[in-house]
């Protein structure tokens, strides 16, 4: 699978995050959550900096829901510690925090207008008439709604919905704006367009953004930073390139695109790489590692499929190697996927390009493969 | 074979819908009855409607039932929107079972039970604090007041489940407290089950004979205890007036809540 | 021909000091305790909060005070004698000039209901006509609930409507339209005896069968309209899938529309099922002096006997015999709340 390109220009050389001497705005501190005994969010701490678009990556059920509520204060943490711009937030309830919202189901007030929703924070801070409509326009001006400002919610389509949502959490100027699956509701091409266009706002007001996703290619998309979440906990902090190069456990490595693991051992290591030894699949794999790891270690090796090469000819090199049958092609139109078969059974997926139209590929069903990668390519996990 | 079936299940509803409405029509025709008889057509006449506007004790019964009903409705409105919320908002809590039981136990109490004993209560209350010192519109209004509202609570707590609550959160997080989320988010989302909860709440008053029998005392009859002793005497052409009367008000406001929800419809389909 | 009574009196201590806990210490506690251990599950607004615990005391206690209470001094009287005096029943409770408390029970009101033939046909016959009128409800009620969820869209709001309006209208009204036309010279005997069908009117004012069509005709609606909710939430696809394999009409309807809509039929049974059994107006207005039914019994033993004790143990024993319908009912109910909730999500 191809990862989306980023939507954000890497722009600084130093990024907050790996600057020692930067205060973060939100630090999250041993926070645990239990909903009877099932632990929805345990032990986990983080930090977010100023300017960050950062999200909470996971399937459903994994905790990034509930994490976001605590920091919006509509859940209160069993223990641990919420602190946003350096103030204790932990037991502060909602309507006394710098923090604003944008719910999935969007939670416009149905009986209000465009106006009046997004009026509404502004009404509450005691804000004057005039300070409240000048935001207010400029807020509509912003996400291009203009027109629409004295209709009501159920008047509106889906992505206007969507901006009339994102216009009313951000007029009161949140120091962090938390997104519940921003676009979890709008159909696929809308969804591709409206990432950008969040992206460009985030950028041009500089706030904080927090969003919570189980959209990998979103994620990849939009976030400076990505924390990936299984059961409660954080697997993964990271840049969207690390998180899909570099994944640290194999839950990662599976839930970011698509990947090939290889259970084995082991045994040996030179020059920055580390050899492993698979006996399921009979293959010794030579892989790039920072650290050379002790013989007789359970490893898992990590492949993607756009990072191997499949040929009908034999390879020289007997390492990064493993002989297969052709058992299945799928032809996606950019690219076609290949489903080896190993000795042992195993399928593999490999994938390649289709630079050209109408190259009747070499490889046919049944046909005898060899898979080969460079030792840089692969990750070795340590399970 | 399908024509066979449908016309059978038409037959069905034909009878069902007869069964609901002969009785209800048979007595507006026969208000109309020159004949103090209701079973002898004599002739047409409004004469039993001007009795009806003359007789001194059915009018100032209709009276007290209605300032019953009203304060009633609205009693019950207020008390059925706080334990809907507490039912529908507030999660678990120690006591809920109790709370749930206290609420659904008066649909399906009879009501001669829920009549006796909130008299013998108020007899007891008298013995011991002195009040009520008088049994009459009080007691009855906190009595329909009691049963009253568990029928409001439902509505209103059907209501509430369904609304979104990240409105209601949404709401929080933009900076309003608890109380004034309630106030201008919730209690416009929800109104139409109020207005739903304050109709249901007067007309049951209004309908109750057994319980204001048992909980009222001398010289505070309410207008089915005054139907009901005429009717206990016999058949009455006057009851049948007030009936016709009761009926027109209810098909025309039942009309007008029609009409009204169906242009609300119509203005939200048009954009 | 009375039982003697049954005096069991028994000297007590006097009342606890405030320093021994008592029952009364765990309620207050219990009660002050409640609202403040709320788990909340939407909104977070801190760990006390006072307006929380105002929005469930007051409906809480005014329901703890005249709903609940009243029962506690139901039971209390079905436990005392008729005496003419006001109150007209003797103290439960008396104190000894030496202090002692004596607490006086007298179970010669239960003793009566159980020894008196009276009260059990009342009983009996409560239930019976109950029963009956529960199942006649369901038959006319169940064909109606059907063709209303199969109806056209359009129809369907139009067609409740007409269900819900005669339950807007007074109820004692209704009732009384059937006595014009059940008795002997009313409506339906004149029409069968002009259409040539009888000579002599038939009776049916005052009879079982009169308070069964009153019965009927008033709780109908309670059966329609939860039938109605069960039968028009169900995915039409089912019966398509069944005809897909080969399933008839008519066996689709029992072996499937009919058990799905079993909420639907248990909650409308319970709705007409338990009032019904307490039911006044419909037999003092339709009955006749023969049609015992226990609502009318209790009305006699209150209002013409002016024997507060009895019409209480009338009232206690009563609600024994409905305790096991309405806890099932309730627990259907909370069941059907919490499925719907789930299919929310």
């Amino acid at each position: 699978m191809p990862v989306a390109q980023g939507a954000r220009a890497q722009q600084h050389s130093l990024e907050a995050w790996q600057d020692p001497k930067a205060r973060p705005i939100v630090s999250i501190e041993g926070v645990t959550k239990a909903f009877g005994d099932h632990y929805a969010v345990d032990n986990v701490s983080l930090e977010v900096f100023q300017g960050e678009f950062f999200s909470l990556l996971g399937a459903s059920g994994c905790g990034k829901t509930t994490l976001l509520r605590m920091l919006a204060g509509l859940e209160t943490p069993d223990s641990g510690h919420i602190y946003i711009d350096g103030a204790d937030m932990t037991h502060v309830p909602p309507y006394r925090r710098p923090v604003n919202m944008m719910f999935q189901s969007y939670a416009l007030f149905p009986h209000m207008s465009v106006e009046q929703n997004i009026a509404f924070g502004l009404k509450q801070e005691g804000a004057s008439k005039a300070q409240i409509k000048e935001r207010v326009s400029e807020m509509l001006r912003l996400v291009r709604l203009e027109p629409y400002a004295k209709r009501r919610p159920h008047q509106l389509s889906g992505g206007q919905r969507q901006r009339v949502a994102l216009a009313r959490s951000l007029a009161k100027h949140p120091r962090l704006l938390l997104l519940d699956e921003p676009l979890g509701a709008l159909d696929k091409k809308l969804r591709e367009h409206t990432q950008f266009e969040l992206v460009n706002i985030q950028e041009q007001l500089g706030t904080t953004f927090i969003m919570v996703t189980h959209d990998q290619e979103e994620a990849m998309t939009m976030s400076t930073r990505i924390a990936v979440m299984d059961e409660g906990r954080i697997l993964q902090i990271g840049s969207p390139s690390t998180i899909y190069e570099y994944p640290a456990t194999r839950y990662v490595a599976d839930f970011i695109g698509s990947v090939n693991l290889f259970d084995g051992r082991v045994t040996g290591g030179a020059d920055g790489q580390v050899f492993v030894h698979c006996d399921e699949v009979g293959a010794t794999m030579a892989i790039a590692h920072g650290e050379p790891l002790t013989a007789g270690t359970p490893v898992s090796v990590a492949l993607r499929p756009e990072k191997m090469t499949v040929t009908d000819v034999k390879p020289e090199s007997d390492v990064n190697v493993l002989r297969g049958v052709v058992s299945e092609i799928a032809y996606l139109g950019d690219v076609s996927i290949y489903y080896v078969a190993l000795p042992n059974k195993t399928l593999v997926h490999v994938q390649l390009t289709n630079l050209a139209r109408h190259t009747s590929s070499p490889l046919t069903w049944q046909q005898e493969v060899w898979l080969a990668w460079e030792p840089e390519n692969g990750v070795v996990l340590q399970t | 074979m399908r024509r066979w079936r449908s016309s059978l299940l038409f037959t069905f509803m034909a009878f069902g819908y007869a069964f609901l409405y002969v009785p209800i029509f048979s007595l507006i025709v026969y208000s109309f009855n020159e004949s103090r008889l209701v079973t002898v057509w004599a002739g047409f006449s409004t004469k039993w409607y001007g009795e009806l506007l003359n007789n001194d004790q059915i009018l100032s019964a209709a009276g007290l039932s209605l300032r019953i009903a009203v304060l009633n409705a609205t009693g019950a409105v207020v008390l059925g929107t706080l334990a809907g919320l507490v039912l529908a908002r507030f999660g678990r809590f120690r006591g809920r079972t109790a709370f749930t039981t206290l609420i659904t136990a008066p649909l399906v109490m009879p009501e001669v039970i829920i009549g006796l004993s909130l008299l013998l209560m108020f007899v007891a209350m008298q013995n011991v604090i002195g009040w009520p010192d008088a049994r009459g519109m009080t007691t009855i209004t906190i009595a329909h007041l009691t049963f009253s509202t568990a029928y409001v609570t439902v509505v209103i707590q059907s209501r509430l489940s369904q609304m979104d609550v990240s409105i209601e959160e949404a709401a929080l997080d933009l900076g309003a407290r608890p109380a004034k989320v309630f106030f201008v988010i919730t209690v416009p989302v929800i109104a139409p089950a109020l207005v739903a909860g304050w109709l249901l709440a007067f007309t049951l008053s209004l309908d109750d004979l057994v319980i204001a029998s048992f909980v009222s005392g001398p010289g505070a009859s309410t207008l089915p205890m005054v139907v009901y002793s005429s009717v206990r005497l016999g058949v009455s052409p006057q009851i049948n007036a007030l009936a016709t009367i009761i009926v027109c008000i209810v098909t025309v406001a039942i009309l007008i809540a029609g009409f009204l929800m169906h242009r609300q419809e119509k203005q939200r389909l048009r954009l | 021909m009375m039982p003697p009574p049954v005096p069991s009196s028994a000297p007590l201590s006097p009342p606890p000091g405030p320093s021994s806990p008592t029952l009364l210490g765990y309620l207050w506690r219990w009660l002050l305790g409640f609202p403040f251990v709320v788990r909340v599950r939407g909104l977070a607004m801190g760990t006390v909060s006072w307006g929380r615990a105002m929005v469930t005391a007051v409906p809480f206690l005014w329901l703890l005070l005249f709903f609940g209470l009243p029962f506690l001094v139901v039971l209390k009287i079905s436990f005392s004698q008729a005496v003419i005096a006001q109150p007209p029943y003797t103290p439960l409770v008396e104190w000894l000039d030496d202090g002692v408390m004596t607490l006086r029970l007298s179970f010669q009101n239960y003793l009566l209901l159980a020894q008196d033939s009276l009260y059990w046909m009342a009983y009996f016959n409560s239930i019976r006509i109950a029963l009956i009128a529960t199942v006649c409800c369901l038959l006319i009620g169940y064909p109606m609930a059907y063709g209303i969820a199969k109806a056209k869209p359009a129809f369907r709001v139009p067609l409740l409507m007409l269900i819900i309006l005669p339950f807007w209208t007074s109820f004692l009204i209704r009732v009384y339209a059937w006595i014009g036309i059940l008795k002997n010279n009313g409506l339906l005997n004149n029409l069968l005896i002009g259409l040539g069908l009888i000579d002599e009117p038939i009776n049916m004012m005052h009879t079982d069968f009169s308070v069964l069509v009153g019965i009927v005709y008033s709780y109908l609606p309670f059966m329609v309209l939860p039938l109605y909710a069960t039968l028009s939430r169900m995915d039409d696809s089912l019966l398509e899938a069944a005809a897909d394999l080969g399933c008839r009409p008519g066996k689709a309807f029992l072996t499937i529309t009919l058990p799905l809509s079993m909420p639907g039929v248990i909650a409308g049974s319970m709705l007409v099922f338990i009032p019904t059994v307490g039911e006044f107006v419909i037999p003092d207005l339709l009955g006749g002096p023969d049609t015992l039914m226990i609502g009318k019994v209790l009305w006699t033993e209150f209002f013409s006997n002016k024997d507060w004790p009895v019409a209480s143990a009338v009232a206690v024993a009563t609600l024994l015999l409905l305790v096991v319908p309405i806890v099932y009912f309730q627990k259907v109910q909370e069941e059907g709340a919490k499925r719907a909730e789930e299919a929310r999500k």
